[in-house]
Parts: C-alpha cells; sequence; structure tokens
C-alpha cells in the first residue's frame, strides 16, 4: 500500500502496510536511523519526532495516521546547529548518547511552545523520555541554556 | 557485493603503504561509501600485528599529513571511554587532541583484554596508554634530532611539534617518514611525562563522539544495515530454559513481510552465553517479523523451572539467612560471646529483589556468514567473547570470526553476554543472507541475565557505645550458576563484592553465605553484589548510631575508626583484579570522602519538616564514594529530592566531566534500584514486560541537583573504577533520608513498596 509521507522537507512514497509505525518506517524503509527504538509502547520516547512541528511518539504512529510534515533528528537541524543541539554539545550531555535524539526533539518542541521554561514546564514536557544513563541534570542544565541561545 | 565486505587486511597494510612503525598514508575509507562506523572498524582491522610486546604500531598510527590515529580498543556504552583510554596515550605523546582520531578495535587478543566491565578500563590500561605514548613520542624525538645533526635532548615534543635547538622545528607530520625507519625503542629506556605537564589527563575534555550524537550520526548496533539484510525477532520460552514442543506458524506466514520461520536449538544448560533457544521469525523488517511473532502458536515444554515463585522465595532465602549453619566466609574474634556480652543487639533482615539491566537499546547483533567467513556487528562489552561465542555456536575457527563493535546504548553488563550475536550468526549461516537479530524490549526485560535477588540478615551488638559485634548472613543465588552446573553458594568474587571486605572496626565479626539455587540466569550488572551489601552494611549503620543515640555521620566514621589498611589477609578476598598491595582498602580515604559529602551537603543543618539529608559510604572497584541525598517527602508520602551530593575519591581521573558524569548517572541508575526496581517470577516466568510495569526514574523525580566532589585526583593514587562505584552508597544515603525524615525504615527494596505518607 503507497503511503505518501514528507520527511525533513522531501515527500517521498513508502510501499508499506498502513498500520507500520513511522518509526520502522523511517528505521528499516528509509534508512533514517537516527530515531530510535527503546519500548514499542509511547513509554520511552527514544523515537520522538516532530508532526506539524508536534513531539509525537513515532512508534505508537502509524504511517496511515500521519497527518503532517515530518521532521526527525536529521532534520532539527541543517548542520547540528539548533540551539538544542549545541547546548547539548556544550553540556557533554550524552552518555551513551541512544535517548538523546529523542530527548532533543522534545525538548526542541517544547522550547517552540515556551521559549524560556520552567523547571515544571521542563518536567512536563521532558517526563515521557526516559533516560537510563541519567544525564537528566544535564538535559535541564542544557534545555536551559538552549532557552538562553534562542532568546 | 556489499558494501561492508572490503579490503582485507593484507590488502589493506598494502593500500596504506605500512613501514616498519608507522602507517604512513593511511587509506581509511577505500570506497567512499562505507557508513562511518564500519570505516572506523576496518582502520583498525589494518592496523598490523605487534612483534611482540609494546609496539607503537598496536595503539597509534600517523599520516603523513600529521593526523594521529588512537585505537580504542574498549567499548563505548556511556562511560566515555573512546575519549578516555586515547586521550592518556595522545597526552603522553604530546599530540594535539584536536588532530587526533579514535578508530575502534575489533575483537583480537592482540589488543589484550577487551572485557568492557568491572570499571577497569582506564585502571588496566592507563600505563600502557601512557607508554605507547611516549614511545611512540621518543621515535619522533629521535627522528628529528637525527634529521637535525643534534642530540636528542635537544629535542623535544610539543603540542603536535618536536622543537629543537637554535629554533628549529617540525609538525609530527613531517617526521613521520623518517620515525618509520627507527626500531621501536624499549619502553623502559623511554621517560614518562612528568604530570605536571599533562595537557589533557585530569581535566575535563569533551566527548569524541558528542557532536555526532547530537545530530542523531552515532552509529549504534540497532543502526547498522547490509544490502538483503532481513531481521530476526526471536520468542524464547516464557520459563527460562524451557523448551519447545512444537510450532504452528501458519497465522505468523500470512502476516506481510514475514519470510520465513525458524527453531533455534537450545544448548543444554549450564548456558553460559549460548542463545537460550526458541523460535526465530525472519521479516522484511523489524516491525513485520514482531507482528510475526505475535502470531506464533508454540507448545512449549517449560521445564522444571515452573517452581519459580519470588514471594515463596524470598521466605525461602530469608529463613537461610537467618538461620545457622551457613558457611563462615570471614571470622574474626567471637560474635556469639560478643552479642551475648552486649548492652543492645540490633538486627534486621534485608531484602534486594532482581533487577534486569533494562539499556535504552535493547540487544542486537547484525550478522553475515559467507565465504567461510562470519562477519558479526553489534555492542557487545566484550568483543573476543563475542568472537568465541560465534565461533562455536557456528561451529567456525576463531579465526574466521570477526567481530565489530559498534556504539552500545547502553551496556550494565548485560551486553557481556554475546548470546544475541550468537543468535544473529546462527540464523545467518542457515539463511545464507545477513540477518539483523533484534531483541524487542519484552525479550530484554523478560529473558535478561538478571542482577541476583539477595536477603541478609545483620546482627550486631553494642557495647559502651560502640559496636562490638557484627554477623552479617548474605544469601543470593550466584552467577556462577550460569556457567557452571548448579552451584548454590556464592563464588568467591560475589562475596568480595562490599561483604568480605567489610572496612568497620569490629572487633568481633563473622560473616556468612547460605545456599540458594537459580532459576534463572543470573548475570552481573552495574555493581553487582555491592548493591545489597552496601545497602545492608550502610542501614545497620545508621540503625545502631539510632541505638546508641549518636549522630550517625559521626558514628559511621568512628564504626571505619582509625586511619589504616583494612586487613584482609584471613579473608580469601579478589581486589577487583589488582593486587592488594597497589589497591589496598584504606579506611583513611573512606572517611575522606565521607567528610567532604557531610560537609559539602550542608549535612547537620537544619532542615523543614519531613526533610533530611542521608549518608552512605561504600569503596567497590578500588574506589571511595561517599553519597548524601538530600530527600524531602510529602505529607501524603511523595518523595523528591531537591539535591544529592557525591564525593569520590579514584585516585588518579582521566576525564574529570566523565567522572562526574558517571557519578551523575550511577545517582539516578541507584535512585531507579532503590525505588522502582523489581523483576519478579510467578510459575516461572517474569511479570514485567516492559516501561510500564518495569519502571525507571524520569525527569520529575531525578534529584534536581547533582554535585560531585573529586578528591585525590593526583599521582598519589593510580586510577580507580568509575563506572559502577557510585551505584552501591545511593539505595542506602537515600533510605538513611527517609528515616531522619519520616522515622520509617527501610529494609526491603523497591521503597516504593512502602508507604511513606505521614
Amino acid at each position: 500500500m503507497a503511503n505518501s509521507l514528507t520527511v525533513n522537507g522531501k515527500s517521498l512514497q513508502v510501499d508499506v502496510p498502513g498500520e507500520m509505525p513511522l518509526l520502522w518506517v523511517l528505521r528499516d524503509v528509509l534508512g533514517m536511523t537516527g530515531t530510535k527504538y527503546g519500548c514499542g509502547m509511547a513509554q520511552c520516547g527514544a523515537c520522538t519526532v516532530h508532526i506539524n512541528g508536534v513531539a509525537t511518539r513515532s512508534c505508537v504512529t502509524p504511517i496511515s495516521a500521519v497527518s503532517g510534515p515530518v521532521t526527525t533528528i536529521e532534520g532539527l537541524s541543517a548542520s547540528g546547529d539548533h540551539p538544542v543541539q549545541k547546548a547539548w554539545v556544550k553540556n557533554n550531555v550524552p552518555q551513551c548518547g541512544y535517548c538523546q535524539s529523542g530527548q532533543m526533539m522534545s525538548a526542541a518542541s517544547l522550547l517552540s511552545q515556551k521559549k524560556n521554561p520552567t523547571d515544571a514546564d521542563i518536567d512536563e514536557a521532558m517526563a515521557g523520555n526516559i533516560c537510563r544513563c541519567g544525564t537528566y541534570t544535564r538535559i535541564r542544565a542544557a534545555i536551559k541554556d538552549a532557552a538562553g541561545m534562542m532568546s | 557485493m556489499s558494501l561492508i565486505e572490503n579490503v582485507s587486511r593484507r590488502d589493506f597494510v598494502k593500500t596504506a603503504g605500512v613501514a616498519a612503525g608507522f602507517a604512513v598514508g593511511v587509506t581509511l575509507d577505500p570506497t567512499g561509501k562505507l557508513n562511518p562506523f564500519v570505516r572506523e572498524a576496518q582502520a583498525a582491522e589494518g592496523v598490523p600485528l605487534p612483534a611482540g610486546g609494546l609496539n607503537p604500531n598496536l595503539f597509534v598510527s600517523i599520516d603523513k599529513d600529521g593526523t594521529v590515529y588512537i585505537v580504542c580498543h574498549r567499548s563505548e556504552m556511556g562511560q566515555g571511554i573512546r575519549t578516555g583510554t586515547p586521550v592518556v596515550l595522545a597526552d603522553e605523546l604530546e599530540a594535539d587532541w584536536g588532530r587526533c582520531r579514535v578508530v575502534q578495535a575489533v575483537g583480537d587478543k592482540m589488543y589484550g583484554n577487551q572485557y568492557t566491565d568491572g570499571s577497569r578500563s582506564v585502571r588496566h590500561n592507563y600505563m600502557r596508554m601512557r607508554e605507547f605514548g611516549a614511545t611512540t613520542r621518543a621515535m619522533l624525538e629521535k627522528a628529528a634530532a637525527i634529521k637535525w645533526g643534534v642530540s636528542e635532548s635537544q629535542c623535544k615534543a610539543q603540542n603536535h611539534r618536536v622543537l629543537g635547538p637554535d629554533g628549529k622545528s617540525a609538525d609530527f607530520g613531517e617526521l613521520v617518514e623518517d620515525a618509520a625507519g627507527l626500531p621501536v625503542p624499549d619502553v623502559k629506556s623511554v621517560k614518562l611525562k612528568d604530570p605536571s605537564e599533562f595537557r589533557y589527563i585530569g581535566r575535563d575534555i569533551p566527548l569524541v563522539d558528542g557532536p555526532n550524537m547530537s545530530m542523531g550520526k552515532a552509529i549504534y548496533g540497532m543502526d547498522l544495515r547490509l544490502p538483503g539484510m532481513v531481521y530476526s525477532v526471536i520468542e524464547h520460552c516464557p520459563v527460562t530454559y524451557g523448551t519447545v514442543k512444537s510450532v504452528n506458524a501458519s497465522e505468523t506466514m500470512k502476516v506481510p513481510g514475514v519470510i520465513k520461520v525458524v527453531e533455534i536449538p537450545q544448548s543444554a544448560p549450564p548456558i553460559g552465553f549460548n542463545s537460550l533457544g526458541g523460535v526465530a521469525v525472519i521479516g522484511n523488517s523489524t516491525w513485520a517479523a514482531n507482528e510475526g511473532r505475535k502470531k506464533l502458536k508454540i507448545d512449549w515444554d517449560y521445564g522444571a523451572n515452573t517452581v519459580y515463585n519470588s514471594e515463596d522465595f524470598r521466605v525461602t532465602m530469608e529463613n537461610t539467612a537467618k538461620g545457622d549453619g551457613n558457611k563462615v566466609v570471614r571470622q574474626e574474634g567471637d560474635v556469639a560471646g560478643a552479642l551475648a556480652a552486649a548492652d543492645k543487639v540490633v538486627e534486621a533482615t534485608f531484602y534486594v529483589p532482581h533487577f534486569a539491566h533494562a539499556m535504552m537499546e535493547p540487544p542486537v547483533a547484525l550478522a553475515q556468514v559467507k565465504d567461510g567467513k562470519c562477519t558479526v556487528w553489534g555492542g557487545y562489552q566484550d568483543p573476543q567473547a563475542a568472537r568465541g561465542t560465534v565461533a562455536k555456536a557456528i561451529g567456525m575457527d576463531e579465526a574466521d570470526v570477526t567481530t565489530h563493535v559498534a556504539l552500545l546504548g547502553g551496556g550494565f553488563g548485560r551486553r557481556s553476554k554475546p548470546d544475541f550475536a550468537a543468535e544473529a550468526a546462527i540464523l545467518a549461516k542457515q539463511l545464507g543472507v545477513p540477518v539483523k537479530n533484534v531483541w524487542m524490549r519484552e525479550d530484554d526485560i523478560q529473558h535478561a541475565y538478571y542482577h541476583t535477588v539477595c536477603a541478609q540478615h545483620i546482627k550486631a551488638g553494642l557495647k559502651d557505645g560502640k559496636v562490638s559485634a557484627w554477623l552479617h548472613r548474605s544469601v543470593f543465588p550466584t552467577i556462577w550458576s550460569t556457567f557452571e552446573d548448579d552451584p548454590q553458594l556464592g563464588h568467591k568474587i560475589e562475596l568480595s563484592l562490599g561483604f568480605l571486605d567489610l572496612p568497620y572496626n569490629v572487633p568481633n565479626l563473622q560473616l556468612e553465605n547460605g545456599k540458594a539455587k537459580a532459576h534463572v540466569r543470573i548475570g552481573w550488572l552495574r555493581s553487582v553484589n555491592n548493591i545489597p551489601h552496601a545497602f545492608a552494611q550502610n542501614t545497620m549503620a545508621n540503625m545502631l548510631a539510632d541505638a546508641a543515640g549518636q549522630d550517625p555521620v559521626k558514628f559511621l566514621a568512628d564504626l571505619i575508626g582509625p586511619d589504616r589498611v583494612v586487613d584482609l589477609s584471613k579473608a580469601d578476598y579478589w581486589n577487583y583484579d589488582q593486587t592488594y598491595d597497589e589497591y589496598p582498602i584504606m579506611t583513611g580515604r573512606l572517611k575522606g570522602v565521607l567528610e567532604t559529602v557531610a560537609n559539602a551537603s550542608g549535612y547537620g543543618k537544619k532542615m523543614g519538616e519531613r526533610e533530611a539529608i542521608g549518608i552512605a559510604v561504600h569503596r567497590s572497584f578500588t574506589t571511595y564514594v561517599a553519597t548524601a541525598v538530600h530527600a524531602r517527602i510529602s505529607a501524603d508520602g511523595k518523595l523528591s529530592i531537591p539535591r544529592v551530593d557525591v564525593a569520590v575519591d579514584a585516585g588518579r581521573c582521566v576525564n574529570t566531566d566523565r567522572v562526574r558524569s558517571q557519578m551523575e548517572g550511577s545517582c539516578i541508575y541507584g535512585l531507579t534500584g532503590a525505588y522502582y526496581s523489581e523483576i519478579s517470577a510467578k510459575g516461572g516466568i517474569v511479570e514485567q514486560s516492559n516501561f510500564h510495569n518495569y519502571t525507571m526514574a524520569r525527569m520529575p523525580e531525578a534529584p534536581r541537583e547533582i554535585k560531585v566532589h573529586i578528591v585525590n585526583n593526583t599521582e598519589q593514587f593510580p586510577p580507580g573504577g568509575v563506572g559502577e562505584p557510585g551505584v552501591p552508597p545511593f539505595a542506602p544515603a537515600l533510605t538513611n533520608a527517609i528515616y531522619a525524615a519520616t522515622g520509617k525504615r527501610i529494609t526491603n527494596l523497591p521503597i516504593s513498596k512502602t508507604n511513606l505518607a505521614a
């Protein structure tokens, strides 16, 4: 079944069952591996992408339900210079780094809605993203840094 | 033709034009099409074998343009080792770190031990890397001396150049060809840098993989692809060591994208690193394979482990821990007599359940078997063990198996066991195409090599306000049950993890180990038995302080006693693969971190209602860590942690930023373990399956601030481990804080099972 979608500004056609989650279309069909699998049930946030600019768990989003343009970590900026990415590097946030694509996509979505998020805003926006290595304090600091860069 | 099929070692060496000493004109990407991870793995393959002993070829190559390639032979799983060991070599070489490139080694014994586990990468490689760097530096200095016709003592490497008399100066790249013709000097003749001259060691160094990670370009095992690759997902028996009686795959085969169903036989237990066996569904995507797997109808023979019920097992273990007749593993003085003579006896039973590692990236490996060779790509903590396990699983010589190491999306001990790589190879051999074997999260949680469940009992006596007797019994199914035929007592190594090495100054002590049978695969998890042991010891010390009416921190320092080396000459102690002379347990350092953290955290200052700081201290992996948790518990029982302070004495640190990050991460790992983690079995089947019922600490409950205080970061003490020792003190620091804040004493984990409401 042919499905049309736009990923990082590029229009694509993929011939897969309509119920196939966006995550696996990105990873296994399109070879875009920046978006990660962690749980398959919207519990960990490793698969977070933007649909219409809003953080969405791609592992539970069937391709047939994708209702607008998709942005993945590969498309967050042209050369890794989105304030969130710069703040992540500056703070040496990652440990293993596997969850960080999802963390950054959630953080970017938060900052697009709230220019100066409070700690409570960060708690709420980031609660869906697990980091088993435990980088939460640095993620919080990096989000605040990114907010500073954007203001 | 596969893109990953590339130049053989011999071709590579030819292409690279390797002369004795240096790889000159290295061509790292002959096709220009390989993915960045594989490209790096290849380069290491091209490094020629050392002629024996130290040889700069093995870990360092310098190109004519001056680029320095440094091999990282350990696995990167978040601890920062791809920055850690290479930067030590770079520092001794006097290289500019900005002109160094890290190359990931394949699994090969020529590198020495590659087993990235036990917090020992820096401990075991610090001097080695310095020597490799210094030897190479000496060759460049000598080449410059010959070129300029001056004495070697007049030439000194500095920041990627060799400087000589009269303003002479040459970039490393300009000296490569001359240096390549020189003999490799004996390491003993080479002078190491004075630590005051270190450029990088002991400072904050940014992550080599940080920029790629921030752009989604870092390549993990899960991200590897080969042309013609298929995906496998394996249904393992819900009960450990159960076997397949029959399979009906007719519904599975109807799922779009499913290609085939293959049964993998189980190796007989003890299972070791071999596959558990099961039924593999092969598909054209991970999703198709997993959808097909859901439709399998399998008739299992569950086997003997259906008797495993965690609730009943707990009672059995606790009874063993409370009873007599256990094996005495350390004894000093007369415990029974001292307990009888005590003013007060305090006793408690402790329980810490099974944990699962739950790395964010579940186990995964990609294998290809072609022309009598097998190549496996994946994230494993020991690529040599992966190589051996794969070779055995498919009946090949190790020499015909290559194991490339991708980035690991977390390790925590799980990826030390390469069963998932063996499965990939078995399937790739059978199917004749590359196979990516993916463990879904459910497979990871339900078929881990679990952190052992542990019951303990401590009975201690107070006499004149001091601890006069300490009787501690520890009972747990042993890791060795995964590798040997049903041992039921703890191994010497497990008993040495925070148990035998009790550093308290108690005249009468007795430590005992009781039997327990394993019903699931038991394996090691970040800091291993130190978790339950540090929890029980630090909690009991706190209970005794309370019973004695003394301040817990002062009491603990007194209990540790005068500055000395703890005498373990009568115990069968394993010191984390180090000699006791080199890494003795020094009570002064233990008290040092305790005092540091007490002062830094503001311990003793006035707190709000239901708010307190709890402290614990523990030495493991040769490193001393004290943790102070500031906890606040609302009237309705909700826990929050405004701040944690950690003092760490790991002796000489390489990358202080990664030392801090490992301590920060250990607090979160410790919090998840203490507050949430419990793997339980019923009828032999693990009851948890994904993050909805195996809960992780998240941003809102994470400590708002974690302050890490690094002490003794000098050459006075050799490097200690960093990845694990931050974990053990967290749980007891937190439960001690909860006790101080609420009066609720927690001796059973997870904490979430205790109602903390007022």
